[in-house]
């Protein structure tokens, strides 16, 4: 799809738990500047994959390169040094700060300046938040505590501070759960309006399938933990396999 | 190798007392989830209750071993009713409520338990007669081992076989191991939780009266047990795994047999050594040898922090004439008052720096009194042993403190809920035992004396300048970091570790940097503390001062800054007052703490924060 050179690549990767192979040889490559969309029913493995790609998991086997470079055995926290920014199922943000102060902290990491003791942090970066708070539109917010607000804007919130190392890599676990449709197709938009702008590599997973094939250079299809279906998304819509999953016996999950 | 043996019998006998009061104190947390520090008050109580129906029914029916045992089941008994009794009068009102403040509210019944045992029965210890049965010997390879021991040595297992009985064939039992394993599943099923939860405090209470009880004829009933026996019981449940009975049984054996033998080969580190055990346990075992995974830790003190706000400029002209107040006292206050002053200005930042921890931190310590007890003797061994002068006294206080405090937290930030306060607790009680037990460096009971401010600051108006300039200047450097990109960075790491690691924050390093630096503030407390009082004691480093400690954070209300300073004040305003007015302060103290926890669950400062912002907005 796309002429770029590979950001991520993934290799066989394996991960168990205990009887349960949640990810079964996967492998996969993003490019610069290319969507790439993971779908798949409820316990696929998506997330797990995600989990295996920024450092929260170890994987059994197989390997991944981030330009080239192993990220084996590297913690989230480096791997976000390297440029890796990531957004969660369930969102993690720092409840008891605003939004500016979840971004600022991102921000602070980013420059190492955590480690100083004196000056007042709200007085920090404040501009440069303001600028991401702006662009994944929660301006209106951005005094807000991140405990009270609502799921939809806890995931711009998630965008925002993904967005605040000037990522390489976006990993994105179902971006636009909880907002209103209009708002979902708003978000993809503008990650797709940064991707393309700014040369991000993005892999992201949705139940919604309009986001999917309305948003994804290409698409890859998962069950069980393997990788059955490949391509854009006239391919997979066609792909027999994926219409047996989504469809067909195990018609567990589709849009929702 | 006899002498072995005898040993290996004792650690065995004295398991059984152990196991009894720390079976009880599981059973109770398995199910309510409620620390409980008036556990050990219920084993004070067995003793004593033991000593009065024991006599009673002596003297009725002459000295029969068969009275004996009738008098020590209706004590246990007894206790039982009394734990009942407290569970739905206190705790019962409390399940809601942060753990801390559950905590607290059981240390209240702790020094009401006190004051009342000492109304009851007087500050003497009480020794129970021994008639010629208790006092029998049989051989054991040579030795004469005594008969009582013998028998108790069975009664652990026999109760672990009773207890088993009950937990595998009762309705009451089953209730209790499916409550321990999932206590919403349990609510969900409809089960009556009142009446579960005073069950299990009968169940709990009376096991620990047994325990107190049956070591009535080897020791004294005296007014030191509850304490004494709370840390150790708090060992052997965590080493055991929180809410296992069978893992406090493995647990009280193995702590028992390390004091049965530490006392032969260490006798002036038996209680390092058992703390020391324990560390090593949960470091391989984060979780006590049986124990799992807390289905669900909550948030220490309650659901989601508020956000920190910059101080309105109301409250900073408050601290700035609080300030100037305090700086003026010598025009206007006598002796007396400039000493109580000195002590609040200490107290203001020991708090303060327990807060850091607690706060922004989200780690809980319950023994924070050891790096103030640290701080003291560092002074106070440099006095001693070096003859060093204030100036450098008042540098090793906080180098020791944040010393210790490097070595503890690097252990302490990789637990976290109860697991993470009890090894706090456990440091603590090592630091204690130290101070204690040994004699030649520290003087042991009588302390170190003749710690003197150096001669340009024995006048108390110029000490008291000294004290505001250490410790409020610490304090405000605290306030600082806790607004600058490190505190935020350590809230961030509280509110989700997840997402503070995947922004490149190291979670670990934050706490463990955070635990030094409010070790080294309270050790600068504990350095001014000592040249104040011109001497240390253990008593620094003791659990009620790490108590006294929580309150003051918890009283002004852990999630504000300005939280622990007003904590202080109220508290040390409050002991005090108390101290001064009230022949039974104690049980006073007891009772306001207990008033406060129901009154006010998210500390003063907080209560009058969020009136604040109810009736003027938010400043922001
Ligand atoms: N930490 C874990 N321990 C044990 N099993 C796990 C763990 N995490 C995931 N699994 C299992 O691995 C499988 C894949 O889970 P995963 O969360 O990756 O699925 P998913 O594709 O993200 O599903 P969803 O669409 O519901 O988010 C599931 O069977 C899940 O139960
Ligand atoms: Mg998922």
């Amino acid at each position: 799809m796309s002429s770029h050179a590979p950001i991520l690549e993934a290799r066989g990767l394996v991960k168990r738990f205990g009887g349960v192979i949640a990810v079964d040889h996967v492998s996969l490559v993003v490019h610069a500047g290319e969507m790439l969309a993971l779908i798949g029913p409820n316990g696929a493995g998506k997330s797990t994959c995600f989990n295996l790609l920024n450092g929260q998991l170890r994987p059994d086997a197989g390997e991944i390169l981030l330009e080239g470079r192993s990220l084996a055995g590297l913690p989230p926290r480096a791997i976000w040094r390297l440029g890796v920014g990531r957004t969660f199922q369930i969102t993690a943000t720092f409840a008891s700060m605003t939004v500016r102060e979840n971004v600022q902290v991102a921000l602070l990491s980013h420059h190492r300046r955590v480690w100083r003791f004196w000056r007042a942090a709200r007085e920090t970066f404040v501009a440069e938040a303001d600028g991401l708070i702006a662009q994944v539109g929660m301006r209106e917010q951005a005094d807000r505590p991140c405990g009270v607000l609502a799921y939809g804007d806890l995931k711009r919130v998630e965008l925002a501070i993904a967005l605040a190392n000037d990522p390489k890599l976006l990993l994105m676990d179902e971006p636009t759960a909880g907002m209103a449709p209009a708002e979902r197709l708003g978000l993809m938009e503008l990650t797709r309006h940064l991707v393309r702008e700014r040369g991000v590599a993005c892999l992201f997973t949705e139940h919604d399938m309009d986001v999917v094939f309305g948003h994804a250079d290409r698409i890859l299809v998962m069950n069980r933990g393997r990788l059955i279906a490949e391509g854009n998304a006239a391919a997979v819509r066609a792909n027999p396999a994926v219409r047996e999953v989504y469809l067909g016996s195990g018609a567990t999950s589709g849009g929702h | 190798m006899d002498f072995l043996l005898v040993q290996f019998l004792t650690g065995l006998a004295n398991a059984s007392a152990l196991f009894l009061i720390a079976s009880g104190l599981t059973v109770i947390f398995g199910v309510t989830r409620v620390v409980n520090f008036a556990h050990g008050s219920f084993y004070m109580l067995g003793a004593y209750l033991a000593w009065t129906i024991v006599r009673a029914l002596w003297d009725w029916g002459g000295r029969e071993p068969w009275l004996f045992v009738l008098g020590l089941l209706l004590a246990a008994l007894a206790v039982g009713a009394i734990g009942a009794l407290v569970e739905i009068l206190l705790l019962r009102r409390i399940y809601r409520a942060p753990e801390l403040f559950q905590l607290l509210a059981t240390f209240g019944a702790v020094l009401i338990v006190q004051d009342i045992t000492l109304a009851l029965w007087g500050p003497e210890d009480l020794p129970l007669p021994r008639p010629r049965w208790l006092r029998a010997f049989i051989e054991v390879a040579g030795e004469r081992f005594p008969l009582y021991d013998l028998i108790l040595i069975f009664v652990g297992p026999v109760v672990l076989g009773l207890l088993w009985l009950l937990f595998q064939r009762t309705r009451f039992g089953i209730l209790v191991r499916a409550a321990t394993q999932d206590r919403e599943m349990v609510a969900a099923l409809g089960v009556d939780q009142r009446a579960l939860f005073t069950g299990v405090f009968f169940l709990g209470s009376a096991l620990a009266g047994l325990g107190g009880a049956i070591v009535l004829p080897s020791q004294n009933a005296n007014l030191q047990m509850d304490l004494a026996i709370i840390a150790e019981a708090f060992v052997v449940v965590v080493v055991g795994g929180m809410g296992s009975v069978p893992g406090a049984f493995l647990a009280s054996l193995l702590i028992a047999e390390v004091q049965a033998f530490g006392i032969v080969l260490v006798p002036k580190a038996t209680l390092v050594l058992v703390f020391l055990v324990m560390a090593a346990v949960l470091m391989v075992r984060p979780y006590g040898l049986l124990g799992r995974p807390q289905a669900h830790a909550r948030a220490p003190t309650g659901s989601v922090a508020p956000v920190i706000r910059a101080a309105p400029f109301v409250l900073k002209v408050v601290g700035a004439s609080a300030l100037a107040l305090a700086a003026a006292a010598p025009l206007y206050a006598g002796p007396y008052g400039l000493t109580v002053l000195i002590e609040l200005v200490v107290f203001v930042l020991f708090a303060a720096s327990l807060h850091l921890l607690m706060g922004p931190g989200g780690v809980v310590s319950f023994g924070h009194a050891a790096y103030f007890g640290l701080g003291a003797y560092g002074a106070a061994l440099g006095v001693r042993f070096l003859a060093v002068p204030m100036e450098v006294g008042l540098v090793l206080a906080p180098l020791l403190a944040g010393l210790f405090g490097v070595v503890f937290g690097w252990f302490v930030v990789r637990l976290s809920g109860v697991y993470l306060a009890m090894l706090t607790l456990a440091f603590a009680q090592i630091v204690w035992a130290a101070a204690f037990q040994w004699v030649e460096l520290t003087g042991g009971d009588n302390g170190i004396l003749g710690v003197w401010p150096s001669p340009w600051a024995r006048d108390k108006a110029l000490f008291l300048w000294l004290a505001l300039a250490l410790c409020i200047g610490a304090t405000v450097l605290l306030r600082r970091a806790i607004y600058a990109p490190f505190g935020y960075g350590l809230r961030a790491a509280r509110d989700s570790e997840l997402r503070a690691e995947a922004v490149g924050l190291n979670a670990a390093q934050l706490r463990l940097v955070a635990f030094v630096i409010a070790a080294a503030s309270a050790g600068i407390a504990g350095g001014v503390y000592a040249y104040a009082k011109g001497s240390v004691f253990p008593t620094y480093i003791s659990i009620p001062k790490s108590v006294d400690a929580l309150l003051m954070v918890l009283l002004g209300g852990v999630q504000t800054v300005s939280g622990p300073i007003v904590g202080a004040v109220a508290f040390h305003g409050l002991f005090l007052t108390l101290l001064q007015w009230v022949e039974w302060w104690r049980a006073a103290l007891g009772l306001a703490i207990v008033a406060l926890v129901l009154a006010f669950p998210e500390g003063v400062a907080g209560f009058v924060q969020r009136r604040w912002e109810a009736r003027f907005g938010a400043a922001s």
